[in-house]
């Protein structure tokens, strides 16, 4: 397999689509997102190879800075998904979320980012197959768009905010 | 830091499309790593103690394991770090089964991939610092919400232990469906034979407060120390006076009232004992069918009540209780079967739902036992079952199988012969599914020593002729058209969850699937935990169960709580958020939208304010941390900088 540039994605039944050069990146809550991306393993539903997570406690943790820093500092796209409204492990951290992902999405333009790079959705602990239908979905978006073109490449340290906390 | 990195094979699960030799050594090229290996199950034995002897050999101070979900082993790795002296939160794992090896198969893509989810892990690692929990007290008490047979199994099970039990049932009764039942199989032995006892058992037994009637209106805190709010509901009778003799329902003039025990086949009065077996055996007014509270003159139970009980102008009370576990036994529902409309449930007064025939079979029930017609109280000759009504159908939402249907029929089949030896039983099934111990054998008596007639098919309409009716469907196996005559028609309406299982759920704070049922934390290994710590799943509530499996679960639920209430103390979460009070403008933002009441104002020297995190309290959402204009207050384990240290590596 040689490494140049974005290549097209498989059909979602295959499995291979090789991603050198898309990066997305998906925050996934921990009790339902990530859970039902683990169901999707669990069941051996294909997906394509991009994604890389991180997990959070809960979409309500999202703060917007990170879904910026991602797609301003090089990554191509931005899946967030957390637990359906009312079925929140915390009560209401998406409620918190869903507004200010929102309110975010109406900046992206601003930011010269197409808002079509970010996306934020529910998936449940059980529902794996929507888990592969969502990832499918939002990484042949991605590769239909290409590489981010608004990348600004960053050195390492300034990347961080500073709180003085650890 | 000081960073060993260990890749598991997981046999062939991870190292068939991830070459995870290869991710080991180019781990060791990343910032601080100074020791990666590959290993065959890491999570064994052997595997755990290569990185105890590495943490040793090496002086590692922080570990990252590549491996399955940190939600299936993050707490078995941890313990094993901790056991090798390191801090259990100077670990992180690199989930690369689930969510590399299982999904794809090309393995040059996969390894990249885990390579990145590797590099992310060392690089949060980097940032991660020893946290410490504290303790808090466990209170001995456990709530079980939901009095059917599954509830009162854990009831009993930890009153037994000698736990203070605090049940909580919506309806007037306790022993749910099963109540209802007639016989049960696959052993036909008597249902209030068997239930009566446990339920004589609740009412007796000094450790269990039971509210029947009630509602949780509220619930607050967490593991070992819940505080719930529970809506007594107003039944006009005082219940500390009311003897349960009956005397009122026998004089009280309205007769229409609904007869929700008799699922409809009967009337009731707007006073009403549900069953003579009843616990608590006391009676309540229907409050839509009491003349007296309707506004017209009446007031005869209270005359007639030797002990004074009856009250009309009682309220719904609140009463608060504090519990240290939860275990939720809220059951199941039955499908609507006016829903095909083609099968005329609802509309023509012969065709009933299994429960319904239940009521019919039992003693207890509106004929005595009797087996009659509801439209003309005629001994049917000719009775037709119809399995999977509401079972198996993606075109009416409800895909999945209810477990028990076919082998209620089965039941029930068989009681209508012993009843009535001269009448003929017809099933239209789907697939007959039978797994239980001695279920399939049942199956078979039915058709082979009580001559059941079992046709294979899909019944298309249901019509009546004269007083009878006709049922017309498909033999799937002959390859015909079929074409029954009967009395009475019998629809195995399927299961569905509990109605008001979404609203109950998010007061507990536990998850459910699209279909209502709550879901468990793991659906092999801890089927009766939820997600929320301290709260336990019994029963159908879970997702359809017969009576010996909502039995285990009940006793296994119970025996969850009798071990976390062994201790004393429980650990806390030390995965809290905690302000930099250097940092805190005081804006107050955080204390407006965490949503447990976790931060409150402190004062310091010269009466500046400071938002302070209560750590108990707080559940570790992070809410705060992503609202705080200044970011000064951060949660622990998932700070800014942790969360964007994973984030800078895939931009690198
Ligand atoms: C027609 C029919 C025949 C059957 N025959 C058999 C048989 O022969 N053998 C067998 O093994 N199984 C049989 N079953 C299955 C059996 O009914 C169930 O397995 C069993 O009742 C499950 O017990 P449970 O305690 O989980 O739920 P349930 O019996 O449904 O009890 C739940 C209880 O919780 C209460 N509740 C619900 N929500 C709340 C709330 N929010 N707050 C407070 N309380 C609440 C309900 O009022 C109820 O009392 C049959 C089922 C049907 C429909
Ligand atoms: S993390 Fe913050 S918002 Fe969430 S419970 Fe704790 S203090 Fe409240
Ligand atoms: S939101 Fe931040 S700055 Fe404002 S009070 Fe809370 S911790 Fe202090």
């Amino acid at each position: 397999m040689t490494d140049e540039g974005p290549r097209s994605i498989a059909p979602a039944d295959g499995t291979a689509a090789d991603t050198q050069g898309i990066k997305i990146v998906g925050f996934l809550c921990n009790w339902c997102s990530y859970g039902g991306a683990d169901t999707a393993g669990v069941c051996r539903f294909k997906q394509p190879t991009d994604l890389r997570v991180v997990r959070i406690p809960c979409t309500g943790r999202m703060d917007p800075l990170f879904i910026a820093k991602s797609l301003i500092y090089g990554v191509d796209g931005v899946l967030v998904s957390g637990c359906h409204p009312r079925d929140c492990h915390y009560a209401v951290g998406n409620f918190y979320a869903r507004r200010r992902m929102e309110a975010f999405k109406a900046f992206l333009p601003f930011m010269g980012i197409d808002t079509r790079r970010f996306k934020y959705t529910w998936v449940s602990a059980s529902e794996g197959q929507q888990w592969q239908k969502v990832v499918t979905e939002f990484s042949e978006q991605i590769h239909e768009l290409g590489p981010n073109p608004g990348v600004r490449r960053q050195t390492g340290e300034n990347s961080k905010v500073s709180t003085g906390l650890r | 830091m000081r960073i060993g990195v260990f890749v598991c094979s997981c046999g062939t699960n991870i190292a068939g499309t991830v070459d995870t030799k290869r991710v080991a050594s180019e781990a060791l090229s990343f910032a601080d790593v100074v020791y990666a290996t590959n290993y065959m199950y890491t999570c064994s034995e052997p595997g755990q103690q290569e990185i105890q002897k590495a943490i040793t050999e090496h002086g590692l101070q922080g570990v990252v394991v590549a491996a399955c979900s940190p939600r299936m082993h993050e707490p078995t790795f941890r313990r094993a770090v901790e056991k090798a002296g390191l801090n259990r939160y100077m670990f992180e794992m690199a989930n690369i089964r689930e969510h590399v090896s299982w999904i794809g198969t090309d393995k040059e893509a996969n390894t990249r991939k885990a390579l990145d989810l590797v590099r992310m892990a060392v690089a949060k690692l980097r940032f991660n610092a020893p946290l410490f929990s504290s303790k808090a007290p466990v209170n001995k008490r456990l709530l079980v919400i939901g009095g059917g047979v599954a509830g009162i199994q854990a009831a009993l099970d930890c009153a037994e232990g000698g736990m203070d039990v605090v049940m909580v049932e919506r309806k007037q009764y306790i022993g749910g469906k099963m109540a209802k039942l007639d016989k049960t199989f696959p052993t036909i032995d008597c249902s209030s034979c068997i239930l009566g006892p446990k339920m004589v058992d609740v009412s007796q037994n000094e450790k269990i407060t039971l509210y029947a009637a009630s509602q949780i209106e509220s619930i607050n805190g967490y593991i070992g120390n819940f505080t719930v709010d529970i809506r007594k509901k107003a039944t006009y009778v005082n219940w500390d006076a009311c003897t349960g003799c009956g005397a009122c329902v026998e004089k009280c003039p309205s007769k229409k009232a609904e007869d929700y025990f008799n699922e409809g086949l009967g009337q009731a009065r707007a006073i009403n004992i549900p069953f003579p077996q009843a616990i608590p055996k006391k009676a309540a007014i229907d409050a839509q069918f009491c003349r007296q509270l309707n506004g017209k003159k009446c007031g005869v139970c209270a005359k007639i009540c030797p002990v004074k009980a009856i009250d009309f102008e009682m309220k719904d009370t609140i009463v608060t209780e504090k519990v240290g576990a939860i275990i939720v036994a809220t059951g199941y529902d039955l499908f609507d079967y006016s829903v095909y409309g083609e099968y005329g449930g609802g509309r023509y007064p012969d065709v009933i739902s299994g429960i319904q025939y239940e009521r019919i079979l039992s003693a207890s029930g509106p004929f005595g036992g009797h087996i009659r017609r509801p439209s003309d109280g005629r001994e049917p000759k000719d009775i037709v079952f119809i399995s999977c009504v509401g079972s198996r159908d993606a075109s009416v939402g409800r895909p999945y199988c209810s477990g028990i249907c076919c082998m209620y029929i089965a039941k029930q089949a068989i009681l209508t012969k012993d009843h009535m030896p001269e009448s003929n039983s017809y099933v239209f099934y789907m697939d007959i599914r039978s797994p239980g111990k001695n279920y399939d054998e049942f199956v078979r008596r039915a058709q082979e020593e009580y001559g059941v007639q079992y046709i294979r098919g899909r019944v298309g309409k249901i019509y009546q002729r004269g007083d009878r009716m006709v049922v017309q469907g498909a033999d799937t196996l002959l390859g015909v058209q079929v074409e029954v005559e009967a009395d009475l028609v019998v629809l195995a309406t399927g299961v569905e969850s509990s109605s008001g299982a979404g609203e109950l759920a998010e007061k507990l704070r536990i998850s459910y699937d699209q279909y209502g049922f709550y879901m468990e934390s793991h659906p092999k290994l801890r089927p009766v935990e939820t997600n929320t710590a301290g709260v336990y799943l019994a029963g159908a509530c879970q997702g359809p169960k017969d009576i010996p499996s909502s039995v285990a679960q009940g006793s296994a639920a119970a025996s969850k709580v009798q071990s976390l209430f062994a201790h004393d103390t429980i650990e806390t979460n030390p995965q809290v958020a905690l302000v930099n009070e250097r940092n805190c403008i005081a804006c107050g933002k955080c204390i407006q939208v965490c949503p447990f009441g976790a931060i409150q104002w402190k004062e310091l020297r010269g009466g500046i304010k400071k938002a302070e995190v209560l750590q108990t309290v707080c559940q570790g959402c992070g809410v705060c941390n992503a609202t705080c204009p200044p970011k000064a207050i951060q949660l622990q384990h998932a700070t800014d900088n942790q969360i964007l240290a994973e984030v800078n590596e895939l931009c690198a």
